[in-house]
């Protein structure tokens, strides 16, 4: 059975990681510029960057949180590690090292992504454009994915690219939620109220949910159902709960078909946060407070990425030897 | 040669359309078109087609063609102001054409400077026979910068040094192909001869059709045949390796592309660790053994315990395994002394003492000014003459006689008599030109060769190779950093023109009868 570099496997997990994380930038961005078009709606960006705890490092290079300076951080601004472009570098760095793994079509649409993220001006991220910019990194982040999903040899690799994309749109899908009750936290009584309603509508819509929500709730629309939708939805691909799922079968996985063991901490991890996404109703969530339920959510799946690096990426330890197998005539 | 009976051509190139209408080599043997007295007839149905492209096409598949390399991220780095750049290798859509009669005396060529070449490392490290019959001088050997000691008495698989070898070639203006340069270290390039021909059969399918080209896509199988072979022998489905300095190199793609090709890992010194002797590598499930590596890291920065102690970029201990032959390494340790510029002078003696063969490759005519003669002759001749320090200054120290001033004649002759051992001379070599594309149309520019060797138990050479392109209008400079591009290089099948139009069938059949032929002349 052909093993796999530690090392690749690193960079397979991380390069996923990082579409995903450009993708729903992109989202967060586009939703959040939905909602400040709206006379009651926020102009105050602030809640995007507080979303990404990047307050510090924001108000080292701005001195206000407008529309302008928030896109340009998160867009364009190639020292910030949070933004699209340095994701987007970081998955091409990844790529490189990868390609000698990857489909070559995989490794030319994110150098040409890359190429193109490059190019673009201020022009290019002002307001009237956003929506359409927004839109293209989605397309090119999916298109990757496609790209991924149709060409991508099916050994040990793959397995660690599907945890790395589900870890990480498991953690931005409660950020994603995240930023309604950061947005709206002033103005409490707005709740329940059409313009509530067109903002968890429009949250939806960026989730790229908003159809099949209809399906499941045809009639009406409330924050405990939307959020219920997010976050336990069995059959919604950018819910935590599918999220989970995924993740701890191609885990299981790599645990029986290449009999990877040392992954057993991370599925112990990942058990947990299945059993609280199964015994929680989301009236109960939101009563006790749906922000810290986010919170919480995100620790849990920071240390399931940190168990998986310290089982397969050998960072921590010196792993033990594996027998020299077959093939070896001594 | 093709002899020139005159039957398919004339003085200027019968058949010739459009596009190479106002061509003139300027009196340079031309790759496209040989000499005026001994045209080239293999490439004639290369040229009629050529001909049949428009120019303005011509220069749109070429503009995609370049594009696509950087789509592909088929660069090198430059470092400049601190800065890494990705930059790509232009690549030029004319190709140059090599004739299967010219490529099998080539091959053998090569093949025997190879095989001298391994005879000569095995002696120096053994029982330094060439050094006490005095037919190399001992300091050349054992004061050079690349010879190591730690290799002393130590047995090589099938007595193989240099894996892969690079050899520079150039063609002066008789059409002789004369060696240049060896390099029987770390040589680059290999990437740009495939990736080159794929280009070319995308960006001109119409142009490569019904002519037969020899294949260079097995160029990774052979490689990684090479490195099982000299594998340790217990091991019967060894694991093999690529081993690079990382992302950082100038020559990362190149490493990717080997890697790739071989379908093995492309491994940095940090996936690597060294226990009980032997070689693993870090992956997923914990520790795999590693029997066969192919670095591309200079010998200095390979084991920090056995070499430069500095270094950060190679594996501790490796060294120790391969001597106790764990694990095999290619190119061997201590190739350097090799393709030293001052042992080059000596490889045509090298042939007659380990081989009895005179060179099927001349070199280009070198004067040692080590030796009375060669100095006088030397002096002598100044003004046309290109003198070289042998030293490891890589360039530096360079004069060239014709182009030099009457000072800087001066204070070569001085240095000469101060120190000769430390100089060779050789004429100004008038190299060969291709039609290329440039700016201003097309026109000749001057091009070398470097074919690659790939040497296990037998010596296996790609058929073609890199051919380097001075871009800049007059410049012999065809490295990449200074401006020059690369040519996809074809080695053709037969010499025989093909009918393509009228018989179709005919030109179908003809390639695998004469490949054949070819191959016979191999062994």
């Amino acid at each position: 059975m052909a093993v796999l570099l530690a090392r690749y496997a690193e960079c397979i997990f991380w390069l996923a990681r990082y579409m995903e994380r450009a993708e729903n930038l992109a989202r967060i961005l586009d939703v959040h510029e939905t909602f400040s078009r709206d006379s009651h709606g926020s102009k105050n960006w602030l809640p995007i960057v507080e979303l990404n705890a990047d307050r510090e490092r924001f108000f080292q290079c701005y001195t206000n949180a407008s529309a302008e300076n928030v896109v340009k951080f998160y867009v364009l601004d190639a020292e910030n590690p949070t933004s699209i472009i340095a994701a987007i570098r970081a998955a091409r760095e990844n790529a490189r090292q990868l390609r000698p793994l990857i489909s070559t079509e995989m490794w030319t649409q994110i150098n040409v992504f890359y190429g193109r993220l490059q190019t673009l001006t201020v022009t290019d991220i002002a307001r009237h454009n956003l929506p359409k910019l927004c839109n293209g990194i989605k397309e090119a982040c999916q298109a990757h994915m496609g790209i991924t999903e149709g060409t991508f040899f099916r050994d040990q690799g793959w397995h660690f690219y599907v945890m790395g994309k589900y870890l990480e749109r498991a953690d931005q899908t409660t950020r994603l939620l995240d930023i309604k009750y950061h947005t709206l936290l002033p103005s409490t009584a707005d709740i329940g109220s059409p313009f509530d309603i067109s903002q968890w509508n429009s949250l939806l819509r960026s989730a790229a949910g908003y159809h099949a929500f209809r399906r499941v709730y045809p009639r009406g629309m409330t924050a405990s159902g939307v959020a219920g939708f997010l976050l336990f939805n069995d059959a919604f691909p950018r819910s935590v709960a599918v999220c989970i799922r995924e993740v701890e079968q191609v885990l299981g996985r790599l645990t029986s078909k290449y009999r990877l063991r040392r992954g057993n901490l991370a599925l112990e991890r990942l058990d947990e946060i299945q059993a609280a996404l199964q015994t929680h109703a989301i009236d109960d969530v939101i009563d006790r407070g749906l922000h810290e339920y986010l919170d919480w959510l995100q620790l849990r799946l920071g240390s399931v990425s940190e168990e998986i690096s310290r089982a397969f990426f050998g960072m921590e330890q010196p792993v033990p030897a594996l027998t020299e197998g077959p093939g070896v005539a001594e | 040669m093709a002899g020139a009976s005159g039957a398919f051509v004339n003085g200027t190139g019968n058949g010739v359309g459009r596009l190479l209408e106002a061509y003139d080599a300027q009196g340079f043997y031309d790759e496209l078109f040989g000499r005026p007295d001994r045209p080239a007839r293999h490439t004639e149905p290369i040229r009629n087609t050529l001909s049949a492209i428009d120019y303005e096409d011509l220069k749109r598949r070429a503009k995609d063609a370049e594009l696509e390399l950087y789509n592909l991220g088929i660069t090198f780095l430059v470092y400049s102001q601190a800065q890494a750049v990705d930059r790509i290798l232009p690549f030029d859509v004319i190709p140059r054409v090599i004739s299967a009669a010219e490529w099998a005396h080539l091959e053998a060529g090569v093949q025997q400077r190879v095989a001298t070449l391994n005879l000569f490392l095995h002696d120096i490290y053994h029982d330094k026979k060439i050094i006490k019959d005095g037919v190399i001088p001992a300091d050349l050997v054992f004061g050079n910068a690349n010879y190591r000691p730690q290799m002393e008495g130590l047995d090589v698989p099938f007595g193989t040094y240099i894996h892969i070898m690079g050899v520079d070639l150039v063609r002066d203006h008789e059409g002789t192909f004369r060696v240049l340069e060896d390099n029987g270290r770390v040589p680059s390039g290999v990437s740009y001869v495939v990736e080159n021909r794929h280009m070319m059969m995308r960006a001109f399918p119409d142009l490569m059709s019904d002519i037969g080209i020899r294949p260079i896509e097995n160029y990774g199988m052979k490689l990684l045949e090479a490195m099982s072979e000299i594998a340790p022998a217990q091991y019967q489905d060894p694991q093999v390796v690529l081993l690079s300095p990382g992302p950082y190199n100038s020559a990362y793609f190149e490493h990717i592309f080997l890697a790739r090709e071989m379908g093995v890992p492309l491994v940095e010194g940090r996936d690597l660790v060294v226990l009980d002797d032997r070689v693993w590598m870090k992956t997923t499930g914990g520790l795999a053994p590693v029997h066969s590596i192919y670095r591309r890291i200079g010998d200095d920065f390979l084991d920090p315990l056995a070499f430069n102690p500095d270094s950060a970029l190679g594996v501790p201990g490796i060294f120790e395994a391969y001597r106790k032959g764990n694990v095999a390494l290619a190119n061997a340790i201590g190739t350097g002394v090799a393709d030293d510029k001052a042992v080059y002078a000596y490889v045509p003696r090298m042939i007659k003492y380990y081989l009895d063969q005179d060179p099927i490759i001349p070199n280009v005519e070198t004067h040692i000014c080590r030796e009375p003669d060669a100095l006088q002759f030397t002096l002598d001749n100044l003004d046309k003459l290109v003198v070289k320090p042998v030293g490891e200054a890589g360039g530096y120290g360079i004069t060239i006689g014709p182009r030099a001033s009457a000072a800087e004649l001066d204070a070569c002759r001085r240095q000469l008599l101060a120190d000769p051992a430390n100089y060779i001379s050789q004429p100004m070599v008038p190299l060969s030109v291709c039609p290329t594309l440039v700016d201003e149309g097309i026109e000749p520019r001057h091009v070398d060769l470097r074919p690659f060797a790939i040497t296990g138990k037998d010596t296996w050479v790609l058929p073609g190779g890199l051919s380097r392109v001075a871009l800049r209008k007059g410049t012999l400079i065809v490295n990449s950093s200074q401006g020059g591009g690369s040519k996809d290089t074809w080695v053709l099948e037969s010499d025989t023109p093909v009918q393509s139009q009228s018989q179709g069938q005919q030109s179908q059949s003809m390639p695998g009868i004469s490949q054949s032929q070819a191959q016979s002349q191999e062994g």
